[in-house]
């Protein structure tokens, strides 16, 4: 075996991440074709995509980045009910769902970069704690804002209200598309598996793409040592904003999936809890550590499902809370630690011999 | 020692009070302090700094502990603004720039205490390094178009060169903190050299390093001024390197330069003395 260059280990290591994005597509896709999953498994497909999205996107700012950010689930919503008043909006004009769908999409990410642009410029410029509290004040109020906020669509366009439906004053044919603290009701559920693959695929690569490349060093270069890359000629907040307008575009993205796969949503559906529950599928994958947060989100979006099937209803929460205490636990121990890294070390131990030996020619 | 002896330089001096190198004198000095002086709250840490440094100069800044040799360091490269004074680079005021601007405008510096990337490999942080000099846009790199990739050969290729200038292409994929301390020395002085300096600040290039080891920093030093033709000031307590290579050297004490001058000059000046051995009062 010869030593592998950090280009090709790379390639490598991203070729085994793309494979456990496709081979779980496609065997999802197989059981769900044989009829081998339960009704809540399969209820559960786009969710899990959509938190699949949600990891990669929060493990940009947080691993990568090195920024804390507690209100991922705000872009999630700006996303998913801008999705949404495009595509309703959009029903009688556009037929096609799959085109529709990729609006809702486009028109989510968007609104959601935008929000990014508007929170990440003045807070980037805070650190550490600083910036956590800040987004997560964001992410309440924008809560607070789509619970007030009602919007509907007549011929005229679209009118806004921040009273209620009244104040809409819409036509006759005119229909209400946000209904306040109610959010959307019977919306055209448009979100597939498929989309939600394609869509974790395009966020797996811009998101790798971007690591590897000029503008993720610089990025990478100001988490590890900010007065350092400075001195190299580097401004942080640009390349800090890069990576927290990524994000929050993908969790756009991921929003409008999310909100897709159901017929009615309410804006409290994306509170803290939402947030908490992304940052805690990043850390547990791994900070910083792409596939390691793909496969956390989708075992931790599944686990409650898979216990209800256990008979296991009543405890099903405390089960997870205890799985997520283990798991902390386990990654943390030195001594557990320290096992893994030497059944690594036995596995891919004939490998470093002849690396060793390569090296020495 | 394998290096060839350098010609002979006299000190010759400029406006304000300053000294540069014989060779240097036909063209302007790249960098010029001028009064430069800072307060933390009512500590002045340092006042009254003037030096100009010849466009080729190997120039020293030694000085007893606490003496302010970091802080002149950190006020050129705007990590502090200054209280007072100003600093000229290559002519141009620097007053209203930034760390990254002063960087981009031509000063490049390594740190007392190493800052790497450290997670990152030996040749990331050199191209990190080279980012104001080879590259592309975030969009470019995000759809791999040719640019992307032209760019990144680029980058690699010149990394290669700079890192060999230290013998270290070998050591490329290893990661920057798992070095031994004197190839992280080495490192930063690369990756500070990336950026395309005309004036190379060295914070104790030396610290930690053991006679060979300095010997051979000795010659890279004089080589990378040979190669590149910048100018680089350097702060160092190995007094063998200073009296070695520099030709300019510049005293400071509690905040205040007490003397500039030769080598010889700085050797024999009585005021250098006492601030390094004291008054013999106490004994």
């Amino acid at each position: 075996m010869k030593k592998l260059s950090p280009g090709r280990k790379r390639l490598v290591n991203n070729s085994i991440t793309y494979g456990i994005v496709i081979a779980a597509f496609i065997v999802m896709q197989v059981c769900n074709a044989g009829g081998l999953l339960s009704p809540s498994i399969q209820g559960q497909l786009v969710p899990i995509c959509a938190y699949v999205v949600m990891a990669i996107a929060l493990n940009l700012v947080v691993g990568i980045s090195g920024e804390l950010s507690l209100g991922h689930a705000g872009f999630m919503s700006v996303g998913a009910f801008s999705g949404v008043v495009a595509a309703m909006s959009l029903q009688s004009v556009i037929p096609s769902d799959v085109i529709r769908l990729a609006i809702a999409m486009v028109v989510g990410a968007a609104m959601a970069g935008v929000a990014g642009v508007i929170v990440g410029v003045p807070v980037l410029r805070l650190r550490g704690d600083y910036l956590a509290i800040v987004t997560l004040a964001f992410g309440e109020i924008i809560r607070n804002i789509f619970n007030v906020l009602y919007v509907g669509v007549d011929e005229k366009g679209l009118h806004f209200s921040l009273q209620n439906e009244a104040a809409l004053h819409l036509s006759e044919n005119g229909k209400a598309i946000l209904k306040g603290p109610m959010g959307f009701t019977s919306n055209a559920k448009l979100a597939s598996f498929t989309a939600g693959f394609i869509l974790i695929l395009i966020a797996l690569t811009v998101t790798l793409n971007l690591v590897h490349s000029r503008s993720g060093r610089a990025i990478m270069a100001l988490r590890d040592n900010r007065i350092a890359a400075e001195s190299v000629g580097i401004g942080a907040t640009k390349y800090k904003l890069m990576a927290f307008v990524t994000s929050a575009v993908m969790a756009g993205a991921a929003g409008v999936l999310y909100a897709m796969n159901y017929s009615s949503m309410a804006p409290k559906k994306f509170d803290f809890n939402t947030s908490i529950l992304i940052l805690v599928f990043v850390v547990l994958g791994g900070i910083g550590n792409i596939r390691g947060s793909i496969i956390a989100a989708a075992f931790l979006t599944v686990l409650p499902e898979l216990l209800r099937s256990f008979d296991l209803d009543q405890y099903r929460m405390l089960v997870y809370a205890i799985v997520l205490i283990l798991v902390m636990i386990a990654t943390n121990n030195p001594v557990i630690r320290g096992f893994f890294a030497q059944v690594k070390s036995r596995i891919t131990g004939a490998d470093r011999e002849e690396q060793k030996g390569g090296a020495a020619q | 020692m394998s290096r060839p002896p350098r010609p002979e330089t006299k000190l010759v001096p400029v406006p304000s009070k300053n000294m540069i190198p014989e060779r240097d004198i036909d063209k302007d000095p790249i960098l010029e302090a001028q009064h430069l002086g800072i307060d933390f709250g009512g500590l002045t840490a340092v006042d009254d700094f003037n030096m100009a440094i010849g466009r080729t100069e190997i120039a020293g800044l030694i000085g007893p502990n606490g003496a302010g040799k970091t802080t002149v360091f950190n006020l050129l490269t705007k990590v502090y603004q200054p209280t007072r004074g100003t600093v000229l680079l290559d002519g141009v005021d620097t007053h209203n720039m930034n760390t990254v601007q002063v960087n981009r405008a031509g000063i490049a510096r390594t740190f007392q205490n190493i800052r790497l990337f450290s997670n990152l490999s030996v040749e990331d942080n050199v191209k990190i390094g080279l980012h104001n000099q080879v590259g592309c846009g975030m969009w470019q790199s995000i759809f791999r178009l040719p640019g992307y990739w032209k760019s990144e050969k680029l980058a690699h290729d010149r990394a290669m060169e700079l890192l060999s200038i230290f013998d270290m292409q070998g050591l490329a994929d290893a990661k920057a903190g798992s070095l031994p301390y004197g190839a992280q020395r080495r490192l930063e002085i690369v990756r500070a050299l990336a950026t395309n300096p005309s004036l190379l600040l060295l914070d104790e290039p030396a610290a930690g390093m053991n006679p060979s080891e300095t010997s051979e920093l000795m010659d890279n030093i004089v080589k990378i001024r040979d190669t590149f033709q910048i100018a680089i000031l350097l702060i160092e307590h190995d007094m063998n390197l200073v009296m070695g290579i520099c030709e300019g050297i510049c005293v400071l004490n509690f905040g205040q330069v007490i003397a500039k001058g030769t080598p010889q000059e700085i050797q024999n000046n009585p005021e250098v003395i006492k601030a390094y051995l004291g008054t013999g009062r106490s004994e």
